[in-house]
Order: structure tokens, then sequence, then C-alpha cells
């Protein structure tokens, strides 16, 4: 689990980590939305965030690939440090994947256009190039053959699919979900749940905020709760979920493991 | 239950009209006699009335000589041309101030709505009053308005603000020098004509190139620079081969050079400033009606925020625009027939107003112009509706 197993003195500086976010703050407004937040991510883990709704989760992931700015503290992803310089924000979302609760593909291009946009525009691909890793990513998410309809005449589940694709297709090193599950059908919500947990066993560090329990068991390494804008407990899903140490834990658990 | 049902056979009134089609179709033969009826009566009417004073209804007044002048006129035209003639005049006029209205109140009107979404406070607000106080004044006040000022606070021609070497500015309009083009000028629009042609290659070029490679190059800039660069280079080696005729003033008013009159100045400025209040709401609902979801994800691939406005929410915007754009562009049209109320001498003022006038042909007057707006309105329509077309959006 721990892949950190490199002993120079470098050892806990910010490089050995794909996130890396210290004593961060956030506001909004009057707000304080996020308070304190600590958080190492070594390369190539899987962490899973829960906790109520309103607790700061989104608003956590969304900051590590500055979607929300922080007001104080640091968030080092990848090695480089964000702050207000606009080139160092490019640089983290190009190797930042992120999936939306709302998928939000673009409506007014194909399939395949919405996965070939970015590696077009963004690393210069030609396009023949991006439309075959376009495919190949379509394929891992098993919907190849809707690559030329467009987002409005899939199901919801394709369409996260698709968007999950879209993502890859920039060969991002880190991936974040949104609450990837969150505006499906139940019986959506299974075919995209199989696909992230194939790209789990990829390798790629991901962050995923759901509350989908049996996907934090499968694939997550560490599992993190949050309450009322701050991480109250972090564990390995083992732990978590037979011995939740802090009260608004079991609270929270026995009200989604209830239903 | 089963003896509720009662069958309801043969015909009855009720039934008939009862029945969602039959009713339908009762509905539709009514209203089309209604609306027929109401036509043939006010017809026979006007009919009956022009016979009353002895009038008849004829087009033949067309090909008689006008008697008047029209200042502004892009075809030939005297006093003794005819009333067919005085007609094209307006036409012409009328389309020159609404092309150039819809032009330039498009231009404004985009940067208006794109200033008043600008997190900039004072960029904001200074959009927000421009718009509120121009779109809350009615637009003839408008035109009398940009009229008296350049009437009123300019000077006569004797003393004329000179601008620069042969430019003018005075009530009676703004005077600069024309070119009078020697042999061998010819070569410098052949060399944007090559250029633009030239360009439509490199565009398709540039695509193919950026699909197979990758490499993107800069369109824009080497488009400036064959399309205008080149030719205005040429037109130094070739020794600047236009000569200028300037205005120079003979008795109370300028002769020669070119002069764009204020009547004309007015009427555009003030349609336009107008108009782009209205487009400039346009455009900003469109832009705040794509979803802000678009503008995270594709920020979130990594595009710039150029890329983002470009690639993704204006393409969806557009579908947003397009169609009350298309109102805005009829009324600028329409309302381009205040032009009379200042004496720009456009459709409504020609063949509407004296042609009418002089003639007493106040039926046949009004038919021609209320068809020519009618074509005018339905020809950008089409236009628009064709755009609108190209730019839809693809659903389920």
């Amino acid at each position: 689990m721990n892949e950190s197993h490199n002993n120079t003195p470098e050892a806990d500086s910010a490089q050995d980590f794909a996130v890396t976010i210290r004593n961060m703050h956030k506001w909004y407004g009057q707000f304080h939305v996020l308070k304190n937040i600590n958080l190492n991510v070594v390369r190539g883990e899987k962490i899973v965030i829960c906790g109520p709704s309103g607790s700061g989760k989104s608003t956590m992931i969304r900051c590590i690939n500055r979607l929300e700015e922080h007001q104080q503290g640091d968030i080092i992803v990848d090695g480089t440090e964000l702050s207000n310089d606009l080139r160092n924000i490019e640089v983290v979302r190009r190797e930042v994947g992120m999936v939306f609760q709302h998928f939000n593909l673009f409506p007014h291009l194909t399939v395949l256009e919405n996965c070939t946009l970015a590696p077009i525009w963004v690393r210069k691909a030609p396009r023949a190039e991006a439309e075959e890793t376009a495919m190949q990513y379509l394929e891992r998410v098993k919907i190849p053959d809707q690559a030329h309809k467009f987002p409005g005449q899939l199901s919801g589940g394709q369409q996260q699919r698709v968007a999950i694709a879209r993502s890859l297709c920039m060969r991002p090193r880190i991936m974040l979900f949104d609450e990837p599950t969150s505006a499906l059908d139940p019986e959506m919500i299974k075919e995209v749940l199989e696909v992230m947990v194939e790209l789990a066993q990829e390798g790629r560090t991901m962050l995923c905020v759901t509350h989908e329990m049996g996907f934090a068991k499968t694939v997550a390494d560490r599992v993190i709760f949050m309450d009322e804008g701050e991480i109250i407990e972090e564990n390995s899903p083992e732990q978590f979920f037979a011995s939740p140490k802090h009260e608004r834990t079991k609270l929270f658990l026995s009200q989604i493991l209830e239903h | 239950m089963t003896g509720m049902v009662t069958s309801r056979k043969g015909i009855s009134l009720s039934r008939t009209w009862n029945d969602k089609e039959t009713r339908s179709v009762i509905i539709q033969i009514v209203a089309i006699c209604l609306i027929l009826g109401f036509f043939a009566y006010i017809i026979r009417n006007a009919y009956i009335n022009l016979e009353a004073i002895g009038k008849g209804f004829s087009y033949n007044f067309l090909w008689q000589p006008s008697s008047y002048d029209i200042n502004q006129h892009f075809i030939e035209y005297t006093s003794r041309s005819s009333h067919f003639r005085a007609m094209m005049v307006g036409i012409l006029n009328t389309l020159l101030v609404a092309v150039c209205g819809i032009a330039l109140a498009t231009l404004l009107g985009f940067i208006l709505g794109v200033l008043r979404l600008s997190r900039n406070w004072l960029t904001n607000k200074l959009a927000y009053v421009y718009i509120e106080y121009v779109r809350n004044v009615p637009v003839l006040l408008h035109i009398l308005l940009v009229y008296g000022v350049i009437v009123h606070s300019l000077p006569v021609p004797k003393q004329a603000i000179s601008l620069n070497e042969g430019a003018f500015l005075t009530n009676r309009g703004f005077f600069m020098p024309a070119p009078v083009f020697e042999t061998l000028f010819w070569i410098v629009p052949m060399l944007i004509l090559a250029g633009i042609g030239f360009m439509m290659w490199f565009r398709k070029h540039a695509r193919r190139v950026q699909d197979e490679t990758g490499h993107h190059y800069p369109v824009f800039w080497i488009g400036l620079g064959v399309m205008a660069g080149i030719p205005i280079v040429a037109y130094f080696i070739l020794g600047a081969p236009i000569t200028w005729d300037i205005p120079e003033l003979k008795g109370f008013n300028f002769k020669g050079g070119m002069v764009i009159r204020p009547e004309f100045i007015a009427l555009w400025l003030a349609l336009s400033c107008y108009t782009a209040a209205f487009i400039g709401e346009i455009v900003r609902a469109g832009i705040v009606a794509v979803d802000y979801g678009q503008t995270e994800a594709a920020s979130a691939l990594g595009l710039k925020r150029n890329r983002v406005l470009n690639l993704v929410v204006i393409p969806q915007a557009l579908r947003i625009i397009v169609p009350p754009l298309t109102s805005q562009y009829l009324n600028l049209t329409k309302n381009s027939s205040l032009a009379i109320a200042i004496g720009y001498m456009d459709i409504l003022a020609t063949i509407g107003g004296i042609s009418l006038n002089q003639t007493g042909r106040e039926m046949e007057c009004m038919i021609i112009v209320l068809l020519l707006y009618l074509a005018l309105s339905l020809m950008i329509s089409a236009v628009m509706n064709w755009y609108n077309n190209r730019i839809k959006l693809v659903e389920r």
C-alpha cells in the first residue's frame, strides 16, 4: 500500500507524494468551508472520501485542480504548487483528470470529439493519433460503438463512462472523481463502478468522493471521513468500517449502511 | 361497471362536435372563412372608396419624373429621374444603413455582453448603465439627439474642423479625400484577392497539418500578414499609385472628395447603439445560460481560458443567441424607417414619402413600401435561419 520506501533526506518532501495538502483553509465569504486540511497522497494510492452532504468533501478535491481556490496553506500536486500562477494551474490540470457528478460532456460535440478535444488543443496531438487513443479508451469503458453519437443520445451511465474516457485520453497521473454515481439511476451505477474498479487496478492515483461503500471496500487503500469542513477520521477500509473511532463516523456509517 | 358504457352510434350534433378531429377541422374552416371574409370586405371597401373619389388603381406614375432631389444616391439620379428610380435610391439607402447598422450593432453588442459579464466592477457597471440608459429611451429620441449634436455643435463648412489634410468635420457632413486610382493600382486589389484565395487554401492546409502532426499554425497572424501586409508593401513599392481628390471650400460648401452625410451618421450611430444594448443583453443571457459545468469540465482538461470560450462556451451560447439576435436585426432594419424624421432618404422617405405626396397614390405607394420591408425582413430571417440550422444541437 505504501510506496514511499525512499530513504533519502527528501523522502518526506512533497516530491514523493502525488498530492500534498498542508494546513489548508478555505472560506466562502464568512463561511469556513475547509478547516486545516492536511493530507498526503502517495503515488498510486486510492483514496475514498465520504461524509455527510455539506461536509466540504467535493470542495476539497476541487481545490486539487483549482476549480476552487484555497485561501490559506499549501497544495502541491505532482511537484507543482498551486498558487495564482496561471502556468502552474495549467500544468496541474493537464496531469489531473476529473469526473463530475453531472458528467459535463460537451453537448455540441460527438463522443469521439469530446474525447479528442483536449489531446488536440492541449497536448497538440495529431488528430488520427488522438482518435486512435480515444477509441482505445472508449473500448475500455465498453462503448466504442457510440463514438459518433452526441452525448444527448446516450443514457446517464453511458455518458459518465464517456466522461471517464474523456479524462483518460489526457493520460492523467491523478484522477479525481466527484460523486460520479450520485446522478445515476441504480441500474447504471454498477456499469460505472465496474469501470472505476478496473481503473483502480491499473495503479493510477485516485481520489474519489463517493457514498458507494462497496466500492470503498474493494479498491480503497484509505478511507477519509469528513464533517463540517474537517477531516475527522482516516483509516484503511477494514478498520474504518469495522471499528470507526469517532462518534460522528459511527453515526454516519449507521445512517448509510442501514438502508 | 360494464353497465356504465353507453354506445353512441348514429350521427348526433353533440357527437360530431366532441370528436377531436372533426372539431379541429370545423374550427379551421370557420377561421379561414372569417379571415377571407375580412379581407374581401376591406378590399371591396377600398375599391368603392377609390371609385367614389375617382382615383382608380394604377402604377403608371412610377415612370413619371419624380421632380425632387435626393442628396445621397449610389446610382445616377436627378430630379428628372422617374419615381421608380427614386425608389431604387431609397432601397439602396435603406440597405446601406441596415447593413452598416447590423454590423456595428453586432460588434458593440458582443463587446457589451462580454463587459457585462466582466468581474471588474467598473467595466461591469459602465456596461450596465449604458444598457439601461440606451434601451429605455425611445430610438427616435436617440436619432434626433445624435442628429442635433452633429448639426448644432459642428461648425458650418466655412469654419470646418480640419482633422487631417483634406478631412473636415462640418454640420453638413464629414468630408474626406476621395481616392483616384492610377493605372498600376489594380495590382493591389489583385493581391488582396490572391491573399484571400491563399488564406482559404491555407486554413484548410493548417487544419490538415494539425490533424496529421498536431502542429498549430498561428493562422490569424499569417492571414493578416498575407491579406493586408503584402498588399500594403506592394502599394508602397508601386510608388503609392493613388492620388487624392481633396475636398475644397467653394462658396458655402465643400466641393470634391467624399462626404458622409450627417443624416446617415446620425441614423447609423443611433440605430447601432440602441440595438447594441439589446444585443448585449442577449449575448450575456446566452453565455450565462451555458451551464458553468461546461467551463469547469473544459478547464479541468487543461484548456486555456480563451480556448474554453472558443471551443466550448461560445458554440453553445450561439444556439441561444441566434434566434433573438435575428429579431434584433429585423427591428433595426424596420426602425431604419425612422430616417424620415431627419430627412435621410430611405424607402419610406422616397416612395412612401415624397413620391406619395406628389402623386397622391397612397394605396399604391404603401403597398410597395410594405412589400419592400417584408421582402427585406424575410431575406434577413432566411439567412439567420440557415445559420441557426447549421449550429443546431443534436438531441436524442
